[in-house]
């Protein structure tokens, strides 16, 4: 419960780069000290952010751990049959189509790319903001359009598990075949779902990067839909684990 | 203001405790070998539980009165608490609470640890919208197959249940839309349901378990008293909830045995 | 990220001058609609919030009433409903449950006053993310709006409880409302998790990351503790909640089995087998158990204020009450499975949860020994708001009472869905948590309309409250020990029921005085709001930071600038202080310990 003493840190150790690793009330007399260069602004949104960001994903862990255990239940349980009056477990495995093995794939490199976009447009908002200071240079680094690419791995990933849905239906396995065929279909689809809104994050961010909208906010949100992506790829792979070893 | 707070307070507390001690409304007479030891602890915890309620309550009233604005510019006592206290209070509390729930368990572990004695009377009841079926396992000592592709709840009786009775083993099962048992025996009952979870009560048994669908609940009760009984559903079943009502009549043993042997008669 | 929606957010970090320049410039949005309808302000938020709960705390109150008319003369035709169908009572009961929970006990003391006054009482100028404060009104609204249309839709309101049990929950032929209003009632309740864990996000991200200079976690005054618990809560219970609600769906509408077994309704087979009936109890019930708490605890921050407030001492324990709010969030989540003694659950985990049920009872009372602590030695002014909370520690006893009865397995056999369990729960979570809403309304009205309520009025809706929710709930617990199962919606079938009709009838009796008591609220409210009189800027010369701002406070809360806290928040008769209260922004005072 660290989160309720006096000084709350932050579990991300890099929330605490820009004011010693302390959230208020020590951050009004800390960020006085350093040089008035717009960064304390820009460090207490992008903390706020991260803040909010790991307080939104307790929610989505809640969702999943609960689904989790409605798995393990579910598939322990014996149920009456009324016939024989004796309780039987009608638990038959699925075979996950080898799609989502490379799913996987695309998800993981999608997160790698995801995070050379966060570090690329946080360069640039750190350089932008900094521009008065004489000296350093106006940013100038790679130009690898890392955000747009992890976008269109996000959608191929999307796209993908649309594709084993396809399979697993051909296959005979439809939601309510069997409890462990709709346990595949409700977890991949609520972590597409979940997914689909970093999407949706990412493009926002695109758009406004078009209209030309402030470099901050969008590295704010790049930053932000980053963790979140990462979380989704971590997530991603837990529930793969959970299908094909719980099983 | 004090002075009508204070009233008000005491007098809500003393009107409410005087029914319960009164006994106006109160549990319905036992009638099960579990129900004395059961009120027993009832009584127990609402003589504890009164006395806490009753001293808060009297409390609440006599501070709020004793310690109203007199208009005077009396300082207050500026105390931020008392840490001995708080844990002297903490800990009394923990082993009044904790202490009272250990107590009891021998009885939940009698009712609910131990499996029905071997003799016991078996005697499967099963839930439905809305009515109960009692069945007797019948000479053979064992419950016949029963087929959810059978039932018929509109023609009552076997046919609700949809016993099969191609299985030699239902033969000679009795169902009945009373609950007959014999005095002085420990009574097995099997719960099921049909359809959606009910709750079989008899207050004067002190018995109350759900019957959930997808499982036989296995539960035991010892009636010490004959008479006749009512079985309420106490599980939310839907539109028939309220009179989905049953009996249970205790007999002798003797009466027990001619009902069970006319009920044989008739299957045959 | 709704983070970036101006400057405004740095302010508290920063005591610059250049930062309360840029609050200026951050103004108030000016035209109706931004201002009123889609504001991003918490306190306009805060209030659309509170008028949500008082329309649905008065439908869920004329649906009681309804109850109670049914219950006593089952063949009068009830109004607007008409003709009297088993299934009529069933749905008042499960909508009047559903509605009072979430859209009440849940809206109002969180969503209302915690989102009015938590930034100020903090000393933020606004919530950390407007934008999703927003959002998570209009979210709960739809889920409202929602709600009330499954009253309207072929086969009318679902009928299965507010706790839903499957599977008369999960399969639609189980009875009439087990249709399209069974699906409305679930997607509603989704809609409304996804609102509230919106605005738990902003009142955990707030607490944590916008407290004025000096506010320490132990100087925030005990509604903002109890807010911030109260969020916590939610953030865990909500999704678990979404996650049954999406299972019930499936159920319901995909053919799945993760609650139903094999059944048959009406001799007929569903389709369904293999599912878990037990599996929706515990998912629902580790949600409704902390959901309880979060229902009482913001009325418990706010009686801790009040008590303090109005008998002009420090809060008794301040650190024990800190304690004591998560101790009770923190076992509130190990407790659920008391609702399920009778359930078929195994009964050793039944006794492993009723231990910790009574170990929940402690922190619970170590708060009323502080609340009597607190106002013991005091001088005590008896306005409305204290009467209220006087009326709210009475409650919590009474209600708390009846808890180690039913905590108990033993016990519960026999009382368990009885009347004894809705007399135990509305006088605690219920009424005990409306005791707290009508409280803050009378403390914080003069903040939020600049107008003070009208007092003789007030008085009069206390008395008619106070002994009229003694007069409705505690005949209950007598019916219940006598065997009175909950959710009957006529007494004639069972022959003992019979004798407990005088009783019933004195219940509904209470009820109409009890709801007619409240018209004199809803007058109060609304005539003051327009004709009171004018409220000085801390009525109740109370030291929390809400009252060191203007009546009402300015769009930022502070115009312009920025408390530095020097005080924890029960500063109370300080020997030696110029007056008998030392505001938290006051110069500090010697540590008095």
């Amino acid at each position: 419960m660290a989160s309720f003493s006096t000084t709350a840190t932050v579990t991300d150790p890099r929330v605490a780069l820009g004011d010693d690793g302390i959230l208020p009330p020590a951050l009004a007399g800390g960020s006085g000290d350093r040089p008035d260069s717009g960064l304390p602004d820009y460090a207490t949104r992008l903390r706020r952010a991260r803040l909010g960001l790991l307080v939104a994903l307790t929610p989505v862990l809640m969702l999943f751990v609960s689904f989790t255990s409605a798995y393990v239940v579910r598939q322990g349980l014996p149920s009456l049959d009324p016939r024989t009056a004796t309780l039987v477990r009608d638990w038959i495995p699925v075979t996950l189509p080898k799609l989502l093995l490379i799913n996987t794939g695309v998800l993981v490199l999608s997160s790698v790319f995801m995070e050379l976009a966060r570090r690329q447009i946080r360069g640039e908002a750190v350089f932008a903001s900094a521009d008065s200071i004489p000296g350093v240079p106006p940013a100038s680094e790679s130009r690898i359009p890392w955000l747009p690419m992890t976008l269109v791995l996000g959608i191929i990933f999307l796209f993908g598990q649309w594709m084993a849905w396809r399979q697993l239906a051909a296959s005979g396995f439809y939601v309510a075949t069997t409890p462990s065929s709709s346990f595949v279909y409700l977890l991949t689809g609520t972590h597409a779902v979940h997914l689909l809104g970093g999407v949706l994050a990412l493009l926002g961010a695109g758009v406004a990067s078009l209209l030309g909208l402030s470099l901050t906010r969008r590295s704010i949100v790049v930053d932000v839909t980053a963790w979140y992506w990462h979380f989704m790829a971590g997530l991603w792979v837990y529930i793969l684990c959970l299908l094909e070893f719980a099983s | 203001m004090g002075l009508v707070l204070l009233a008000v307070i005491w007098l809500i507390t003393f009107i409410s405790t005087y029914f319960f001690i009164a006994k106006t409304w109160w549990l319905p007479v036992g009638a099960s070998a579990a129900a004395a030891g059961i009120d027993h602890h009832f009584t127990t915890t609402f003589i504890l539980m009164g006395i806490v309620f009753v001293a808060a309550q009297v409390a609440l009233g006599y501070l709020v009165w004793s310690f109203r604005d007199r208009g005077n510019p009396a300082k207050v006592s500026y105390s931020h608490g008392n840490t001995t206290l708080e844990i002297v209070w903490t800990v009394l509390t923990t082993i009044l609470f904790v202490g009272l729930n250990l107590t009891s368990s021998s009885i939940w572990a009698s009712e609910r640890f131990r499996p029905a004695a071997a003799d016991s009377v078996q005697v499967e009841v099963t839930g439905m919208q809305f009515a109960w079926y009692f069945r007797y396992p019948g000479p053979d000592g064992k419950f016949g197959a029963t087929n959810p592709e059978l039932e018929d709840a509109s023609a009552g009786g076997e046919a609700a249940l949809g016993l099969d009775t191609k299985d030699p083993a239902s033969k000679d099962d009795v169902v009945s839309g009373v609950m007959v048992v014999p005095v002085n025996r420990e009574i097995e009952v099997i719960l099921r349901a049909h359809d959606v979870i009910h709750s079989f009560f008899i207050p004067q048994m002190r018995f109350k378990q759900d019957a959930v669908p997808g499982l036989a609940i296995h539960m035991h009760f010892t009636p010490i008293q004959t008479g006749e009984y009512e079985i309420l559903c106490a599980e939310l079943c839907g539109l028939g909830h309220y009179k989905m009502h049953g009996i249970v009549r205790v007999v002798t043993p003797e009466e027990f045995d001619k009902w069970l042997a006319a009920r044989e008669a008739e299957k045959l | 990220m709704a983070g970036g929606t101006g400057g405004g957010e740095t302010i508290t970090m920063s005591t610059h001058e250049s930062a309360v320049q840029a609050a200026h410039a951050h103004g108030a949005p000016q035209g109706f609609i931004r201002k009123w309808v889609f504001s991003l302000d918490h306190k306009v938020i805060g209030l659309q919030y509170y008028f949500l709960a008082l329309v649905a705390v008065f439908v869920g109150m004329f649906l009681s009433l309804l109850m109670r008319i049914h219950l006593i003369w089952p063949t009068v035709a009830l109004p607007l409903l008409g003709d009297i169908k088993p299934e009529t009572y069933l749905t008042l009961v499960t909508m009047h449950g559903t509605i009072m929970v979430f859209f009440v006990l849940t809206t109002a003391p969180q969503g209302g006053f915690g989102n009015y006054f938590l930034p100020i009482q903090i000393g933020a100028p606004d919530m950390a993310f407007p934008v999703l404060n927003m959002l998570s009104f209009w979210t709960t609204l739809v889920g409202f709006i929602v709600m009330i249309a499954a009253f309207f839709v072929a086969g009318g309101a679902p009928l299965h409880g507010w706790t839903g049990y499957a599977p008369l929950s999960a399969v639609q032929s189980t009875g009439p409302g087990e249709g399209l209003g069974a699906d409305l009632w679930i997607i509603s309740i989704a809609i409304f998790c996804i609102g509230a864990l919106m605005g738990a996000l902003n009142f955990i991200t707030t607490t944590l990351d916008m407290r004025a200079k000096g506010m320490t976690m132990m100087r925030m005054p005990l509604t903002v503790w109890a807010w911030f618990v109260t969020a916590i809560l939610g953030l865990l219970a909500f999704g678990v909640l979404l996650s049954a609600g999406i299972l019930l769906l499936m159920d319901r509408n995909l053919g799945t089995s993760f609650y139903v077994p094999l059944i048959t309704v009406n001799g007929q087979l569903t389709g369904h087998k293999g599912g878990s009936p037990l599996l929706w109890q515990h998912l629902f019930w580790f949600f409704g158990h902390p959901e309880v708490y979060i229902a009482i605890l913001p009325a418990m921050g706010l009686a801790s204020q009040l008590l303090s407030v109005f008998s002009r001492k420090p809060i008794f324990g301040y650190k024990a009450m800190v304690y004591a709010i998560l101790g009770i969030g923190f076992l509130g989540f190990m407790v659920w499975g008391h609702h399920m003694f009778m359930s078929g659950m195994s009964p050793y985990t039944a006794f492993a949860f009723s231990i910790m049920t009574m170990g929940i009872g402690v922190p619970s009372a170590i708060k009323t020994f502080n609340w009597l602590g607190t106002i013991w030695g005091g001088r005590i002014r008896f306005d409305s708001p204290m009467l209220f909370a006087i009326g709210f520690v009475s409650l919590f006893v009474s209600g708390g009472i009846s808890g180690p009865f039913l905590a108990q397995p033993v016990l519960d056999i026999q009382l368990h869905d009885t009347y004894f369990v809705p007399g135990h729960f509305h006088l605690i979570m219920g009424v005990a948590s409306i005791f707290g809403i009508f409280a803050a309304t009378y403390y914080w009205f003069p903040k939020m309309f600049g107008r003070m309520m009208n007092e003789s009025l007030a008085r009069w809706h206390f008395w008619f409250s106070f002994i009229g929710t003694y007069a409705i709930f505690m005949p209950m617990h007598y019916l219940g020990m006598a065997g009175m199962p909950r959710r009957y919606s006529q007494m004639t079938e069972v022959g003992y029921l019979l004798d407990l009709i005088p009783l019933q009838k004195f219940i509904t009796y209470a009820a109409f005085i009890t709801i007619a008591g409240q018209l004199i609220f809803l007058v109060n409210l609304f005539w003051s709001m327009f004709k009171g009189k004018k409220a000085v800027d801390n009525p109740w010369e109370a030291t929390t930071l809400e009252w060191t701002t203007a009546t009402p406070p300015p769009h930022d809360n502070f115009g312009g600038h920025t408390p530095v806290v020097h005080n924890g928040p029960y500063e109370y008769g300080v020997p030696g202080a110029p007056r008998d209260y030392v505001m938290q922004t006051d110069p500090e005072i010697e540590p008095a310990h």
